[in-house]
């Protein structure tokens, strides 16, 4: 036997694993252009930068994970102590170690022909500005960032939890920034923003500081008592629950209509784009999320909305320029969207799921090819689209393109009626059979449920919403291309659908405002325009991380939770007892009631 | 009437009101594909024997009829393109036939090789070694990127689907679209956007040449040989080695394989891998033979190419290949053949849809796809 004590020994194998995929991690990162591209965007000037902390995060979370150990039910587990914490600083400093390599290849060789991140511009980043520092410093920094991660294992619960609290509110402030810099001037409160923000980006130290350790406090004071809200709330009783529901629902109403008027075109601008796929998400998560028919064409809906809309009203479309105002031409958008939809999912609805999906991205395609093509180009304009789209007549008032307040509003109200169309239907006799068919479709077919009616009624449903956006779209832009509609968007709506939760309305709202406001839509900018296209590799990463770990997403619905781990539950209720089965069916009773 | 048969009546009549609209909105739909691939058709032929004809003239008034040079050139470039959309399709069919979901990602797989043979061949272009002596050049470049693409493939299997093993079909699918995502813009990070070139040919292998009255450039040639060359090791390898019987059994029944004392997870590596060889062969070929790659070069070929292995029969290897070349040809002359004599202008634009259009004929008509399709007993349900 050994005479070291066990606790002494490291298991070397899992050091180099997480160490070597922590280096190349930080490679990756690194010649993808992540440090160079967002340098700009500071966070704490001059201190620290968006490009910083894409690559100092990586040594921390492996560091974390590294030093974090298997719990076992029933298995005694050794308290964490310097093992674990030398653990993390041999992880961070492995990880480190690929980059100061990356630096000296850098110096050393020129291989910038294929790769154009291998340049002196990254090793300028990487150097922290200076000329002649020595690259070794990312050993060390590595092997620190690693140590604070693993050092989170050991700290109190209640610091951990105050101090993520009080950085991530500092990341926030800064990507917020722009939102709040444009917002202040309309609540006259340029002075809080001078005090808080440089005048050329990112906090200063120590409105930094003392922020941090603000809320890092208030995060401690007041932990528990959002989820103890939230069960409370849970508890109600049904006509009390609907009171509560309605008076914070009139909340974020009046929220919604109030604030515009005191926001600048910035964040009204930003509000519009993030309604628009909101709308959309919406729509896609009626079919993705309640009838769990993987539509990979959505985009298709998109343009018919917008091309009916600008064919109808522009002046200028080539062939049929009825110049109907706005609010007419939506009745067409409905008409056409719905035939659309039923035309696109006749063919499929029999298919097997995933053979349904590749064939709608055809579809899809087929549209956007349609409309590109010499064949329609006397109807539509071919790549040159239709022009000239006026703004929308509402009678009472005019809302141009560019008015973006009078925009956002438009948005916010088909929002709404999104919303409450999901809502309704979400418990209604169609909602219910769409649920069933996303468990099980022979089963549902079974129980009586015209399962190729239903899953039409989910693609004209989400047809007809995602019209509205393409019409909205058609108005604000001014004009409808084709190569609007590529492929990209069902897919980036599909991320946020994910991301927020498959089936979940709150959920959706999450994905939207924090995908598309902070990183922006496939051609429309964000908070972090500094992404550039690596936002599109965010999404990817995202999309699988989400499926992998968290498959029911942010805001998950309780019914698809239970879809998703249903052997974990039933594990857990097996290893409860039996005693449990009497609660399993009244839970199963409630749902039925409900 | 006596009761049982007014009964018998009731169910009869109810059976015949209750044919769903949707079947027959799909037979109108069945009909109108029929009947204008029909007539497209029979208007090329009436183009062809005399383009005066009155039937060739009725939907394109300029209707001028194809030379036989013409359609031969046709044939070969569709059949060229045929080769890679049939060289991927063997990985979707293979990772289809083994784990039952699409993995939208082999397209990308196809493109890492051909931006490995891009970088390679610059290399050796740069060097002067590319001219000189361009077989061994070709052979190193070949052997490269059909390793970074297998590493690539097994990689995503490692990463990605591996953890996914037993979840609803769905859901692999949906990662599979975001290691699409993840490979084709971490290409484009990487590497920079815009369209990169491979060096020029030698001389001997872009002239054309002339085989059975049929025009074809060296080039061409090469790129068939190869396939004929790595179908043939494919084949070898699933019907004649005892990796490939155990392949065919866990494709047939994952537990009982394991049962059997076949290693699963080995053979779905292995899977993953032969199919990112073949993607990675066919990304070399393509970037020789049309010079030019992107970041996005991988998108299109690989939905195209997974409609051919549905075209084929999902899970059946020559089905692919076959699907492959029929997809190929049919993209390649359709637009030209019926397209164009119903007086559609600017055919060749279509020529996307037109696949697409195949992809829904093909699931209209025979969901088995044209040769049958070989799955599990699950993954059929």
């Amino acid at each position: 036997m050994t005479a070291l004590p066990s606790s002494l020994l490291l298991d070397w194998k899992r050091i180099f694993k997480w160490g070597s995929i922590c280096a190349a991690a930080l490679l990756f990162v690194s010649l993808v252009g992540m440090p160079i591209k967002l340098d700009p965007k500071s966070i704490i000037s001059p201190l620290l930068s968006l490009g910083y902390v894409s690559l100092l995060w990586l040594p921390l979370i492996f560091g974390y994970v590294a030093s974090s150990r298997v719990v076992l039910e029933g298995v005694e587990t050794r308290k964490p102590g310097l093992p674990d914490l030398l653990t993390g600083v041999l992880t961070g400093t492995i990880g480190g170690a690929g980059l100061t390599l990356l630096m000296l290849g850098i110096e050393n060789f020129d291989i910038r022909d294929p790769l154009i991140n291998w340049s002196p511009q990254l090793l300028e980043v990487l150097a922290f500005g200076a000329r002649d520092l020595n690259s070794a410093v990312w050993i060390g920094i590595g092997g620190a960032l690693g140590l604070v991660g693993a050092g989170l294992h050991l700290i109190p619960e209640n610091l951990r939890r105050g101090a993520s609290y009080g950085f991530f509110t500092v990341l926030a402030l800064a990507i917020f920034e722009p939102a709040l810099d444009d917002m202040s001037e309309g609540f006259r409160l340029e002075w809080l923003v001078e005090l808080i923000f440089e005048k050329r980006g990112g906090l200063k130290l120590w409105p930094a500081i003392i922020l941090a350790l603000l809320i890092g406090l208030i995060s401690v004071v007041t932990k528990g008592k959002a989820k103890n809200a939230v069960a409370q709330y849970r508890e109600q009783e049904k006509s009390q629950k609907k009171k509560t529901s309605v008076v914070l629902f009139g909340i974020v109403a009046a929220l919604g209509i109030v604030l515009p008027i005191f926001m600048g075109t910035y964040v009204n601008s930003l509000l519009a784009n993030v309604g628009i796929f909101l709308l959309l998400a919406l729509g896609l998560n009626i079919v993705v999320g309640l009838a769990g028919i993987l539509d990979l064409g959505y985009v298709a809906f998109f343009a018919v909305g917008a091309y009916t809309t600008a064919v109808l009203t522009s002046e200028l479309s080539p062939f049929f320029a009825p110049g109907m105002t706005w609010v007419l031409s939506l009745v067409f958008v409905i008409i056409l969207a719905a035939l659309t939809g039923l035309f696109i999912g006749a063919p499929v609805i029999r298919m097997r799921g995933d053979y349904l999906a590749i064939v709608t991205l055809g579809f899809g395609e087929i549209i956007r090819l349609l409309f590109l093509s010499d064949f329609l180009k006397p109807y539509f304009g071919g790549a040159q689209g239709i022009l000239g789209v006026p703004g929308i007549d509402l009678g009472v008032v005019y809302i141009s393109g560019t008015d973006t307040r009078g925009i956002f509003y438009l948005v916010l109200f088909f929002c709404a009626i999104a919303v409450y169309v999901s809502w309704r239907l979400q418990a209604s006799r169609l909602g219910r059979s769409w649920m069933a068919i996303r468990e099980d479709e022979q089963v549902a077919e079974a129980m009586g449920i015209n399962t190729v009616n239903s899953k039409l009624m989910a693609f004209v449903v989400g047809a007809v919403l995602a019209s509205f956006a393409g019409a909205i779209m058609a108005a604000r832009v001014g004009s409808v291309f084709p190569n609007s509609f590529m492929i990209l968007i069902s897919i980036v709506i599909l991320v946020v659908v994910i991301v927020g939760g498959m089936g979940s309305i709150p959920g959706v709202f999450v994905g939207a405002f924090v995908l598309i406001g902070v990183l922006g839509g496939p051609k429309q900018p964000g908070l972090l325009q500094e992404f550039g296209s690596l936002k599109l590799l965010v999404y990817g990463m995202l999309l699988v991380y989400m499926m992998l770990q968290k498959p029911e997403g942010l805001v998950p619905s309780a019914r698809r939770t239970q879809e998703l781990h249903q052997e974990e539950f039933l594990q857990d209720a097996w290893l409860k007892g039996t005693d449990d089965e009497d609660e399993e069916q009244t839970a199963a009773g409630e749902e039925a009631q409900i | 009437m006596r009761k049982g048969e007014k009964v018998a009546a009731t169910v009869e009549g109810k059976s015949k009101r209750r044919t769903p609209l949707v079947d027959r909105f799909l037979f109108v739909v069945k009909v109108l594909l029929i009947g204008l691939v029909t007539i497209g058709f029979l208007a090329f032929i009436a183009q062809q024997i005399s383009p005066d004809n009155w039937f060739a003239k009725w939907r394109n008034p300029g209707a001028t009829g194809l030379s036989g040079d013409q359609i031969k050139g046709l044939v070969i470039s569709g059949l060229s393109q045929g080769v890679f959309y049939g060289l991927i399709a063997l990985g979707y069919s293979m990772v289809y036939g083994v784990l039952g979901f699409i993995n939208f990602a082999h397209g990308e797989v196809f493109m890492v090789s051909a931006y490995t043979g891009y970088i390679a061949a610059n290399k050796f272009a740069a060097n002067g070694m590319w001219e000189s002596n361009f077989a061994l050049c070709l052979l190193i470049v070949l052997l490269l990127s059909v390793m970074v693409s297998t590493v690539t493939a097994v990689l995503t299997e490692r990463i990605a689907y591996r953890p996914l093993r037993n979840s609803p079909r769905l859901i692999p699918l949906i990662t599979s679209i975001g290691v699409s995502f993840v490979l084709q813009n971490a290409v484009l990070g990487i590497f920079g956007p815009g369209t990169q070139g491979y060096p020029q040919l030698p001389e001997w292998l872009a002239k054309q040449r002339s085989i059975l009255t049929f025009e074809i450039s060296g080039i061409k040639i090469l790129v068939f040989l190869v396939t004929i060359v790595s179908m043939t090791g494919l084949w070898y390898l699933v019907e004649r080695t005892k990796t490939g019987k155990a392949m065919r059994a866990v494709a047939e029944d994952k537990e009982i394989a394991s049962l059997m004392g076949i290693n699963v997870n080995r053979i779905i590596v292995t899977t993953f891998a032969v199919g990112g060889a073949m993607a990675g062969v066919a990304g070399v070929m393509f970037g020789l033979l049309f010079r030019a790659v992107n970041p996005m070069t991988g998108f299109l070929p690989g939905i195209k190419a997974f409609t051919a292995a549905v075209v084929g029969g999902i899970g059946n290897l020559g089905g692919a290949m076959s699907g492959g070349l029929a997809l190929g040809s049919a993209e390649s002359i359709a637009p030209q053949l019926i397209l164009e004599p119903l007086g559609v202008p600017g055919v060749t634009q279509l020529k996307d849809a037109v696949a697409f259009t195949v992809l829904v004929m093909v699931l209209l008509f025979k969901p088995s796809g044209l040769f049958g399709e070989r799955l599990s007993q699950e993954d059929r349900a």
